[in-house]
């Protein structure tokens, strides 16, 4: 992290950028290998919500803890997964960050401190506060991020957490990542309150809504919530407004959404948004470089992992031996 | 051999196991300051500490999802869930996220956490504290469930729990807390998997677990009376479940008896049967008898409440129908 004002530094900034850009060209590739009946099940991309993975994880010290959703791409890119191992996984290969198993909703990878993916909306606030809970009793400096959504904001487990965290000052950070919509149904049907962020009183910690399309808002909320917790004043609560911008999942046949507010969240997209604040000092011949490396790392993934063994057949089940 | 009861072996088995590794915590509604309603935790937070032995407030999915959370990066968490029939509310962590992490992530966690909890009849606590709920859990590929019988076993079995790397709900029976029996003293451990003979017999196989075991020797010895010799099983630990002992128990006498406290309709019982028929089959000479709980809610009232459970005289009543 680079001051004590919780801004990131010119070179942190281009790297979420190039983050966010690896993130939205490896969604793109994503579609295209659905259309193209290469993966199976559903996929949820996260188009339009790049400056909230990536710009949360970059806030982030390198040993603490990401619980991710069932969109969690942003996540792991953020976390600092490569592209192979998430679309090997994503395309069930044995070569994947899970071998496989998780398939792209659960993916996890302990060394980059994601634990991890979570396809239970709301699963992973209870387990979330149960790392804090660790890292606290062994009076470790780490901080636990867990994301969720304005979905799983409505359960039981969620608030739970929230209180427990609140009541034991736990080291954690419950990122609300607002895109509006549970599956189809729109955030104002789903919630007594508009703003989520006010929840947090109920729960004797402090909540911030920002703009999650702005990149710099969220790594600056993020940073700010982190240091709170590494000094042992308990968790925070944040709520960045963005928009999941190609639906639902690779399932979602649409309709529910106004073409004008589809164009309208089309126009904040975050990616041109944080180009928009670079390119001045960055340059754009920099900028284009750094965009045509991404698509060119995706695409290079994409054919290793497609390319790469699929796991053997039958495979003893080696950690369930009850 | 010094005699504790039920409930002071399974304190015996925290302290010990307290004292031994800093990474054991105990975490559950009432367990701190109060000791537990049925008092196992009682004094444990005044000897270690409130921060390794902490009240919750009344939130079981916070609760078991913390001991996920927590066994995910290296603690040992022994967390408690009041009454099983509070356990469906802890039920995503157990079939969604503990029985599934493990082996989804590639065996990159291991979650070597305990849910104590207690369940059983006759207590006049009623339809919602009163159910056993054990078949709920040990459905559940990847998680460990034990149920002891004794005493020594309370302490034995929690002890492996505690030590155990993958998930274990450890059910209590609320009538057997104050039972008291010979336990031994400093480290024991039973190891979680093998069933134990309770008492040997040649003429019908009694399988029972946790309370049921008692009406189970009980039943034997009124069998005796008669000149019938059960044999008496506890299978202590429902998962993993321990066929070999079934197999060369049936072997002996060839007829068998399943009891469990559980409704009876897709209960524990099922799988103690079926297991016999995979295991046991060539050497049955009448069908496995199945007794369970009666499949409706636990009434109040006691005469209805004990007529809602086996006991001893229902299961002397199945073995002479398989010996009939």
């Amino acid at each position: 992290m680079s001051d004590g004002g919780n801004r990131p530094s010119g070179e942190e900034l281009l790297e979420i950028y190039r983050r966010m850009v690896l993130t939205r060209r490896l969604e793109e590739a994503l579609g295209r290998l659905h259309k193209a009946g290469k993966t199976r099940g559903p996929i949820h991309r996260c188009d339009g919500q790049e400056a909230v993975g990536i710009g949360a994880c970059a806030a982030l010290e390198p040993g603490d803890i990401v619980t991710s959703t069932h969109r969690g791409h942003a996540h792991h890119i953020g976390k600092g997964l490569g592209v192979v191992p998430i679309l090997a996984e994503i395309l069930g290969r044995a070569s994947g960050a899970c071998g496989g198993k998780a398939g792209h909703m659960l993916i996890a990878d302990r060394g980059q401190g994601l634990l991890g993916g979570c396809g239970i909306v709301g699963g992973a606030q209870p387990i979330a506060i149960g790392q804090a809970l660790a890292l606290q009793c062994q009076e470790k400096d780490g901080v636990v991020l867990t994301f969720f959504g304005d979905g799983a904001a409505q359960i039981g487990g969620c608030h739970e957490a929230m209180n427990l965290a609140g009541l034991w000052k736990l080291p954690v950070i419950f990122f609300c990542e607002h895109n509006e919509y549970g599956l189809t149904v729109a955030a104002e049907q789903q919630s007594a309150v508009p703003d989520l962020a006010s929840r947090a009183a109920g729960y004797a910690m402090p909540g911030v809504q920002i703009d999650g399309n702005d990149a710099q808002a969220v790594f600056k909320a993020t940073a700010s919530a982190a240091a709170r917790a590494r000094r042992g004043e308990g968790p925070s609560l944040i709520e960045a407004r963005t928009y999941r911008a190609t639906g639902f999942s690779t399932s979602d046949v649409g309709g529910y959404q106004s073409e004008e507010e589809l164009a309208a969240w089309r126009a904040k997209d975050p990616i041109l948004r944080l180009r928009a604040q670079l390119v001045d000092a960055a340059g754009e011949a920099a900028l284009e470089e750094m965009e045509r490396a991404a698509a060119e790392e995706v695409e290079a993934a994409v054919k290793t992992a497609l390319a790469a063994p699929v796991p053997e057949r039958v495979e003893r089940a080696e950690y369930v031996d009850a | 051999m010094r005699e504790l009861r039920y409930a002071e072996a399974l304190q015996e088995a925290l302290i010990q196991e307290m004292a031994r590794d800093p990474s054991v915590i105990l975490f559950g509604e009432d367990v701190g300051q109060y000791g537990g309603v049925f008092k196992v935790t009682a004094g444990l937070q005044e000897r270690f500490g409130e921060s390794r032995v902490r009240d919750t407030p009344i939130s079981e999915q916070a609760i078991a999802g913390m001991a996920v959370g927590a066994s995910m990066l290296g603690m040992k968490p022994v967390a408690e869930i009041m009454y099983v029939d509070f356990l469906p509310l802890a039920m995503d962590q157990l079939v969604n996220q503990a029985s599934v992490l493990p082996a989804i992530w590639n065996g990159q966690v291991t979650l070597p956490f305990v849910l104590r909890t207690q369940g059983g009849a006759g207590a006049g606590a009623g339809a919602q504290h009163s159910k056993s709920l054990e078949a709920w859990v040990a459905h559940i590929p990847g998680i460990k469930v034990v149920m002891p019988a004794t005493p020594a076993d309370a302490k034995g079995l929690l002890t492996a729990a505690i030590r155990d790397p993958n998930p274990v709900v450890f059910i209590e029976h609320k009538f057997l807390y104050n039972s008291r029996g010979p336990v031994p003293e400093g480290e024991h451990l039973e190891a979680i998997g093998p069933a134990v003979v309770r008492r040997q017999g040649s003429d019908v196989t009694l399988v029972a677990s946790s309370r049921m075991v008692l009406e189970a020797l009980s039943a034997a010895e009124h069998l005796a009376g008669e000149g019938i010799a059960a044999e008496v099983i506890d299978v202590r630990t429902l998962r993993p479940l321990d066929g070999d002992c079934l197999a060369a128990s049936i072997a002996k006498t060839h007829r068998a008896v399943v009891v469990n406290e559980g409704w009876r309709f897709c209960g524990y019982g099922a799988e103690l049967a079926a297991t016999i028929n995979e295991v046991a089959f060539g050497w049955l000479d009448a069908p496995v008898e199945r007794l369970g709980g009666q499949d409706r809610p636990i009434p109040f009232a006691q005469d209805l409440e004990l007529a809602s459970i086996p006991d001893a005289e229902a299961i002397v009543a199945a073995a002479k129908r398989s010996l009939a």
